[in-house]
């Protein structure tokens, strides 16, 4: 009988339950898109670093797993090349140009070597020092095609379009682009092939032994790094979104309750005349304010999808996944923000004298 | 069934002290069917308010069915409101978004009765009432005599002792004011219900056994 009532209040005022609704689906939406984008954007670098068919990964000393910058000697590749079972190993220079975007230099010959070699759509390999290889959602984004010119602090031309899942988005040969930032003989990142995956574990041990100070990497371990958990930025961040989202919960539902208790002050006193206590009139708030948020939550849900279709189209080089592991907490965080917005008008309500709340016109 | 003996209410207005009852008398017994009438101000509505346990007395003492509604805390006094008295307002008072039908069970599922099995003599209470036909509409759809009939049905689906009647005919039509008059009465006949009604329509109060006037907070005849 309650939820009955409580049904049919949400539907006497239409417009203002679907205002709150959408306004509890935008804090929901802002979560999930959020985690969403997170972890499409890592699971693409992470999906990317497999593409290179390396087996471990070395990165420089004091360096980040997701840090741009941090450059090593390009002398640790050839102390990498001596230890058995390694059968390639070559460096990259990865340049930030902003935005979260980087070129990424390659000796392509030793590239192919270790990945199988790009997969050109468009146009072919480098052919000049000026040359730039873009894969096909770069290239979809920038509206490149082959002769395109790059302008990213110097200009270069597109040689060609390559599929999309090794490595980059973009690469230049890494003398070039050694030489243009002025990092001579450095490298980022060196990627390496062994014999055989089983000896990952005996090659890692031995490397980290030669060099102590650097990070290694299985390419499992680096996947496995690729999560909002393991990066300390974007998890406090995501908690600022959290917060956030409770808070816009709790006023919009606050709001919302507020202007129902007093718009509803006489039907408050019918159900006390009726014999009703404090408890069931509060009740009967909760329960709206409950249902409203899973309406809410139900809306955001689908909001993330219309998120993600926007963001195809606006920023294909930005992958948003959708996260079901996540619907559960955006769910939770919506009612309890509800629940919250409900508590002091749904008290007020309880409180209501029903003699004063049935003179109520 | 209903004893009050010097009952008195003092509200606070402002810094204000209004003496709504000034030492009311009234005795009614089980089955009686009363009309209170009085000037504005006479204290009716606040009688009828102590008896339903709406708001606590001043002073004096008030049993109903031997139960002493001065000695009783608010908790007690709602739980009263569930099964001894029913109210019937001048404005109807249903819930707009429910059903007729909904509007009667609600008083059911507060009083804790909506797992009990229908009442047989309720359906033929439906019946008598005329609102077998219309329990599926919502208030807006029915006329004023259909929306404080169903007001009625819901005040007595618990079987309360008392009905406390507050102008039931102010906003009704005489025609439509006949038909509720005469349903109260039924009910009254048949089932012995006891009802207090307020009214300031003589012709309403006639079909009451017994007229009570109230003036200045005091019941007078």
């Amino acid at each position: 009988m309650i939820q009955r009532l409580v049904v049919e209040n949400l539907k006497h005022r239409p417009v203002r339950t679907l205002l709150s609704a959408i306004a509890i689906g935008v804090q929901v939406t802002m979560i999930l898109t959020l985690v969403g984008v997170s972890r499409g954007v890592l699971g693409d670098i992470a999906a990317r670093a497999r593409g290179t068919g390396a087996d471990i990964l070395i990165r420089p000393p004091n360096s980040t797993v997701l840090a741009f910058s941090g450059n090593m000697p390009e002398g640790v590749v050839r102390v990498v090349r001596e230890q058995p079972h390694v059968t390639q190993a070559t460096g990259t220079l990865i340049q930030s140009i902003g935005n979260f975007n980087s070129i990424t230099g390659i000796h392509l010959d030793e590239f192919n070597a270790i990945s199988g070699g790009f997969r050109v759509l468009e146009g072919t390999l480098f052919q000049g020092p000026k040359d730039i290889l873009v894969d096909e959602i770069e290239a979809k984004a920038r509206k490149l095609h082959v002769g395109s010119e790059v302008d990213v602090g110097t200009k270069w031309r597109v040689c060609g379009i390559v599929e999309q899942g090794i490595l980059s988005r973009m690469f230049t040969d890494i003398g070039v682009l050694q030489d243009f930032y002025s990092e001579k003989s450095k490298v980022s990142m060196i990627y390496v092939k062994l014999d055989t995956p089983a000896n990952t574990n005996a090659v890692l041990t031995a490397l980290k032994e030669r060099l102590p100070d650097y990070k290694i990497y299985s390419v499992e371990e680096f996947v496995g790094l690729m999560s909002v958990d393991s990066i300390p930025l974007l998890k406090r961040f995501t908690s600022v979104v959290i917060g956030l989202a409770l808070v816009i919960g709790f006023l919009v539902v606050f709001q919302s309750m507020y202007t129902a208790v007093l718009e509803r002050t006489r039907e408050i006193g019918i159900l006390k005349a009726l014999g009703a206590s404090p408890g069931y009139v509060l009740n009967i708030l909760l329960r709206e304010a409950v249902v409203l948020a899973i309406v809410g939550a139900a809306v955001g849900i689908l909001m993330t999808y219309g998120a993600r279709a926007l963001m195809r189209v606006f920023v294909p080089t930005m992958t948003q996944a959708i996260v079901p592991d996540w619907w559960p907490w955006a769910v939770l965080i919506a009612v309890v923000g509800a629940l919250f917005g409900a508590l002091y008008p749904g008290l007020k309500a309880a409180r209501q004298d029903a003699i004063e709340a049935l003179a109520y016109d | 069934m209903i004893e009050i003996r010097d009952l008195k209410k003092v509200y606070r207005v402002g810094e204000i002290d209004v003496h709504a009852l000034r030492g009311a008398n009234l005795k009614v017994e089980r089955g009686e069917f009363i009309a209170i009438i009085g000037p504005s101000g006479s204290g009716k509505s606040t009688l009828f308010h102590i008896l339903g346990g709406l708001t606590p007395p001043t002073s004096g003492s008030i049993h109903i069915g031997g139960r002493d509604l001065l000695a009783m805390s608010e908790a007690q006094r709602t739980e009263m409101r569930k099964t001894v008295v029913g109210f019937v307002f001048q404005k109807y008072n249903l819930l707009p978004t429910l059903t007729a039908a909904d509007n009667i069970d609600i008083a059911r599922h507060i009083a804790g009765r909506n797992h009990e099995p229908p009442d047989p003599q309720f359906e033929e209470i439906l019946r008598l009432l005329g609102l077998t036909g219309r329990l599926d509409h919502k208030p807006r759809a029915l006329s004023g005599g259909e929306q404080q009939r169903v007001a009625i049905a819901r005040a007595i689906v618990n079987h309360p002792a008392i009905l406390l009647a507050d102008e039931p005919t102010g906003n009704l039509d005489t025609e439509n004011s006949n038909a509720v008059l005469g349903v109260m009465r039924d009910l009254n006949d048949r089932l012995g219900q006891t009802i207090l009604m307020i009214t300031h329509n003589p012709e309403a109060a006639a079909f009451a056994h017994r007229i009570v006037k109230m003036r200045d907070g005091r019941v007078e005849g």
